[in-house]
């Protein structure tokens, strides 16, 4: 089996959120970037894949030089190669052309996504790609096993569990559950160094639409302090929750 | 040029998300000088619709779509808006609708903007402004396709009730065999409770509250608010609550009109989740947590003191109010 696990490159949760260029631009300055961790779930289920049942790895992220950190770090706990396009992420349906080209010329019957990343939210690549390849897709994907080309996923769905039979080729939008999170792995130094010796192979991007364009970014208005009621004046809330906030 | 929205329902009734679509669906449709069509599945009766502004009303009813799939639902929607000269295409932030998002727009050569989060900024050219960062910040995004889907983030709009009268027509969209490659064997549902992604109140419990013995008085908290209950993330790691109720970066986004956090820090990570809920109240024994910080509301106070006291508070309130 081949999987591609596609990799975002995002900044950790913790980062402070600053923009530049007349707000048009995430100041990247002292921010730390990771693996978006829901990416990091479906890697580490691609990783037990390769051990148990003998998949190869493949993981490509649609970034630049500074994305390859991330990618040799998936390399670092376990990925085969890796592969990185070229190209400034502009929006998901770009990202999701890139990534469709490389699965086409790959031949990946499985591609594992997360299903959204932490920076934009879009929660586009994974049913976007899916709609480009015309390939079987599960969302919010909890549980996945394979046995040959039959796939037994199971996705989220709002206040439940829905189990799902798939066949191969599949795409998934993968989340916390794939994995459990002790199971996540820290790159050891062993890994580090078979790491470097790795096939890092970058691809020019193919030409997409431009379909949607990040204007500028704007932060939340700065929010008024917090109004505290004494622990003798419960009324006090009550009554503000009715009729102040009116949510009561 | 007509404005589609797809009315999501489960067991033949709306979703109040579909509802809360319609009203925004309706002020778009004015800017644009249009009518609002919504498409329906399995919805039984949909009259409801009427009182949001919905003119027209596509129903489809088939036995085949009893459970959802993305890619055939996907189909539905897809035609519709073709039948219908559509241009706009809205949709929920249901775990359903943003499933199918995606494969609409590509279906439709259509730009996406997900997490949208109040009327377009401007309609031409199309900008809206949607939540990016977990919530830390806002991107205004361009959408500059002729075709355009948006999927609107929950309780960003509200309710605005508009009444006219749907015209409603049968409609047999052709599905693909080959959708329903991707089939459904069960389906596990936390039944007879509120779930966090219905509920217009969550009330949410931290490692604060010791143990999963004391979750007693948290779960007749929400009872007297029809709130459904939610936890951070050690609670749910401990086993204490199931994984289903851990809220945050890792776990379910919370838009609720009211979040009432107890015994919980107020750790980046969970805010990352809770943040676009409305009004945050805390309830917190340390003053320095810093979920005071975000909150609208807080006692700083002991939360085996100040829980039971506050149920019997709502429920007095509840009781003259009726
Ligand atoms: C990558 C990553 C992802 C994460 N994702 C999530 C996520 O999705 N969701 C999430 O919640 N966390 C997440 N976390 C964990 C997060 O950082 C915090 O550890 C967690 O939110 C803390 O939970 P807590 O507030 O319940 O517990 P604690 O930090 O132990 O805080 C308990 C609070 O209860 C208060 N308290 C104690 N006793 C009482 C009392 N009697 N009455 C009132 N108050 C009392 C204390 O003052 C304290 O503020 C993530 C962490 C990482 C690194």
């Amino acid at each position: 089996m081949k999987i591609l696990v596609c990799i975002s490159h995002v900044p950790d949760t913790t980062s402070k959120i600053n923009f530049v260029n007349g707000d048009s631009e995430f100041d990247t300055n002292g921010v730390q970037f990771v693996i978006n961790p829901n990416d990091e779930f479906g890697l580490t289920r691609a990783i037990w894949f390769q051990e148990q049942q003998g998949a190869t790895v493949t993981v490509v992220n649609v970034g630049g030089p500074d994305a390859e950190a991330t990618l040799r770090k998936a390399l670092a706990i376990g990925a085969n190669e890796a592969i990185r396009v070229n190209a400034n992420p502009t929006d998901g349906f770009f990202v999701a052309k890139q990534l469709a080209e490389v699965v086409k010329s790959g031949g990946y019957d499985l591609v594992i996504c997360g299903k959204e990343s932490l920076d934009y939210n879009g929660g586009m690549v994974p049913g976007m790609l899916a709609g480009l390849l015309d390939y079987n897709f599960v969302n919010s994907c909890t549980e996945l096993t394979i046995e040959g080309t039959s796939a037994k996923v199971a996705r989220e769905i709002d206040g439940g569990k829905e189990t799902i039979a798939a066949s191969l080729p599949l795409v998934i939008g993968g989340q916390k559950g794939l994995v459990e999170e002790k199971d996540l792995r820290i790159p050891n130094m062993r890994g580090i160094m078979t790491a470097r010796t790795k096939v890092l192979t970058v691809l020019e991007p193919v030409a997409a639409n431009v379909n949607t364009k990040a204007v500028k970014f704007e932060k939340p208005a700065p929010k008024s302090a917090v109004k505290l009621f004494s622990a003798d004046d419960l009324d006090g809330l009550v009554n503000a929750l009715h009729n102040e906030a009116k949510v009561i | 040029m007509s404005l589609l929205i797809y009315a999501e329902s489960a067991d033949g009734k709306f979703k109040k998300v579909a509802f809360e679509l319609a009203s925004y669906a309706k002020k778009v449709a004015e800017s644009l000088g249009t009518t609002v069509t919504a498409v329906t599945v399995n919805a039984g009766n949909v009259s409801d619709l009427s009182k949001y502004g919905v003119d027209k009303v596509l129903k489809v009813s088939n036995d085949k779509l009893a459970n959802f799939n993305a890619k055939a639902y996907a189909d539905v929607v897809k035609q519709a808006a073709q039948k219908e000269g559509a241009k706009v295409i809205l949709l929920s932030s249901t775990t359903d609708s943003l499933y199918m998002a995606p494969i609409v727009a590509v279906g439709l050569d259509a730009g996406f903007a997900s997490n949208v989060v109040g009327l377009p900024i401007s309609t031409s050219p199309f900008q809206v402004k949607r939540n990016a960062f977990s919530n830390k910040a806002f991107n205004i995004t361009e959408i500059t396709t002729d075709v355009k889907v948006l999927s609107l983030a929950k309780n960003s709009y509200g309710l605005v009730e508009s009444a006219s009268s749907a015209t409603e027509e049968d409609f047999a969209p052709s599905l693909n065999e080959a959708d329903f490659n991707v089939k459904v064997a069960s389906v596990e549902k936390t039944s007879g409770k509120v779930t966090i992604a219905d509920a217009d109140i969550v009330v949410s419990g931290g490692r604060g509250l010791k143990g999963p013995e004391n979750w007693g008085m948290l779960e007749e908290l929400a009872s007297v608010l029809g709130a459904a209950t939610a936890c951070s993330k050690p609670v749910s790691d401990l086993g204490w609550r199931p994984h289903s109720e851990h809220v945050g970066q890792t776990g379910k986004p919370v838009a609720t009109n009211l979040y009432i956090a107890i015994g919980i820090s107020g750790a980046i990570q969970h805010i990352a989740g809770i943040n676009s809920s409305k009004v945050k109240v805390v309830i917190n024994s340390d003053a320095d947590a810093p979920f005071f910080k975000v909150a609208d509301y807080g006692v700083v106070g002991d939360a085996f003191d100040i829980v039971p006291r506050l149920t019997q508070k709502l429920k007095e309130f509840k009781a003259q109010n009726a």
